[in-house]
């Protein structure tokens, strides 16, 4: 690997109690990649999220980033939980969800300053809420729910950020939007990795990509990855599935130059 | 006069609540409120007994102590123990609650200044007999009085200071975790101040009602709050008015204060509930035909 590595994971399992989640799950992701995590529902994607982020405790193994243990540079990561893991009722506006992205250990007793106020402001703008800042986050809609959490992450100004689904309930031209952001965001250096469900859209979003199913089953260019051996080995026999990976694994034969054809 | 300091006092009381329920329920942890409540009564009963006291400092320390040892002994049986949440509550507070009881019986026998009826329910016309008199004439008003405006201070000001902290923690706990926020210290810091109201007052308005004054006004101000302050100014001031309201109900019909005040509360949010439902209806069907803008969906219904 040529590029730096921004996230390493070693020989890495968590259980919840029982039975391991994930197991002996090991590799290294490259600095500056939007990069995705696939694999069936159930298979440990957010588990991985979470245990890297330290949310989790691992039963072993060890997570580095950048070379650091988390605690080190927790400062650099920004975590976008999944939508569904907080309650939306909460009585708060966009902007007081954005401006938690500024919230620090040794800040909280602290006013937020000028500085903040403009980051967060410019994180609005950056995912198109702003004329929505003052509204309740329950008034929104799905789309600009997530894209709250994206804005709020964004105001953290982090090198890497951890993404738990962010295109479940988003529209397609949201979702559009959402990666031409996360691109900008990439080709300033940031590191974006991604949980990501539809295996249909994989090839086109992610440089590189990580298939889980409480094992790492494969890691690499997607042309590596969606393969009918990886596929089947993730997926198991879900016959609908096997359709769609047949098909998949065609267009990736002749990957699309190019990539904004119709969405 | 003795009337003005009841209400006053209750005032104080319902405030704390109201500041502390806010977070609670926000939480979805309006049940560990009412296990802490619960779960003190052992420490009220050991520290009555060693100071022989109803309102020594010990007294009120050590039944704090309880309420967050109850706390702990809740997160230790779900998270270590894995018994599922709302059984661990019930476990820990059932449990230390009977303790109590049978401490009262054995330890308290012959005394008749503490006995269950004035724990689970308070004494609240009864605060006047214990004064706080100067020089002999000049009278400073009830103790209890005292006593909350204290808990009065310590809650605001934890609350003011870690304003930031609670209301992250609120929101989304996990990303307060992966900001780096001592999650645990916050949790424990707000179970601390629970314990705290519970135990300051249970001498007015008794360890079990009191969470009719932590639960009722927050969930009617959450009806309708779109901010965290708006929340709890709202709080404030249903539970305010319900001790108003419902002391004078209870003096008009002979029946108990602090019985008459929850009571109030209880309707007060049923009727904001009807209220909100039907303001809601006419707003959905006048916005109907904009398409730009999306219908304030009732709460519960994201999407
Ligand atoms: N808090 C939890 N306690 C126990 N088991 C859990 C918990 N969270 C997830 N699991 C289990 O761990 C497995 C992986 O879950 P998850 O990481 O959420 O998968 P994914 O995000 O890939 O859908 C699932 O089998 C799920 O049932
Ligand atoms: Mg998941």
């Amino acid at each position: 690997m040529r590029e730096a590595c921004a996230i390493e994971v070693h020989n890495l399992t968590t259980t919840y109690g029982g039975a391991p989640v994930l197991w002996d799950i090991d590799f290294e992701l490259p600095a500056g990649h939007i990069i995705g995590i696939i694999g069936p529902n159930g298979s440990g994607k957010t588990t991985l999220l979470k245990t890297i982020m330290g949310l989790l405790p691992a039963s072993s193994g060890y997570v580095k980033i950048f070379d650091k243990d988390l605690e080190q540079i927790r400062h650099k990561i920004s975590y976008v939980p999944q939508r569904e893991s907080v309650d939306w009722d909460f009585p708060a506006s966009v902007f007081d969800i954005v401006m938690m992205g500024r919230y620090r250990k040794n800040n909280l007793f602290k006013r937020t300053n000028k500085t903040d106020l403009e980051i967060v402001l410019q994180s609005i703008e950056k995912v198109g809420l702003t004329k929505y800042k003052d509204r309740q986050i329950a008034q929104l809609s799905g789309g600009q729910q997530q894209r709250v959490f994206i804005a709020r992450a964004l105001a953290q100004k982090a090198d890497i950020y951890l993404m738990d689904e962010p295109f479940v309930g988003v529209d397609a031209a949201t979702e559009h939007s959402i990666l031409k952001l996360l691109k900008e965001m990439r080709d300033l250096g940031k590191t974006v990795l991604i949980i990501h469900h539809d295996l249909q859209t994989v090839s086109d979003y992610f440089d590189y990509l990580v298939l889980l199913n409480t094992r790492l089953i494969a890691k690499g260019t997607p042309q590596e990855v969606l393969t009918e051996e990886n596929l089947t080995n993730a997926y198991g026999g879900q016959l609908t599935l096997l359709a769609k990976v047949a098909n998949l694994i065609k267009v990736n034969q002749f990957p699309i130059r190019e990539k904004d054809v119709d969405l | 006069m003795g009337e003005l300091w009841i209400i006053i006092t209750a005032s104080i009381v319902a405030l704390n609540a109201a500041i502390l329920g806010c977070f609670l329920l926000l939480r979805k942890m309006a049940m560990v409120g009412d296990a802490i409540s619960h779960a003190v009564l052992p420490g009220i009963v050991v520290a009555y007994y060693l100071s022989g006291d109803k309102t020594s400092g010990l007294l009120l320390l050590g039944a704090t102590l309880t309420g967050v040892l109850a706390s702990f002994a809740i997160d230790f049986l779900s998270r270590k123990a894995k018994i599922q949440g709302d059984a661990s509550i019930g476990i820990t507070y059932t449990f230390l609650f009977a303790v109590g009881m049978i401490m009262i019986s054995t330890m308290m026998n012959g005394n008749t200044d503490i006995d269950m009826e004035c724990v689970l329910y308070g004494d609240i016309s009864l605060i006047n007999l214990d004064k706080i008199v100067v020089d002999g004439n000049l009278y400073l008003g009830p103790r209890a009085f005292y006593i909350e405006v204290i808990a009065l201070v310590i809650i605001g000001f934890s609350i003011g200071f870690g304003f930031k902290g609670f209301k992250v923690l609120s929101f989304n706990e996990d990303y307060a975790k992966a900001l780096g926020i001592n999650t645990n210290r916050w949790h424990y810091a707000l179970m601390t101040l629970v314990s705290l109201t519970t135990v300051f007052s249970f001498e007015v308005v008794g360890a079990v009602l009191v969470v009719g004054f932590l639960i009722i006004p927050p969930a009617t101000a959450q009806l309708f709050s779109t901010k965290l302050k708006q929340m709890l100014f709202w709080a404030s001031v249903f539970g305010i008015l319900a001790v108003i309201i419902g002391y004078y109900l209870a003096v008009w019909m002979n029946v108990s204060i602090t019985g008459a005040m929850v009571t109030v509360a209880g309707i007060d949010f049923f009727l904001v509930l009807i209220i909100q439902r039907l303001v809601d209806r006419k707003k959905r069907s006048t916005t109907f035909a904009a398409p730009e803008f999306i219908t304030p969906t009732p709460k519960n219904s994201v999407e």
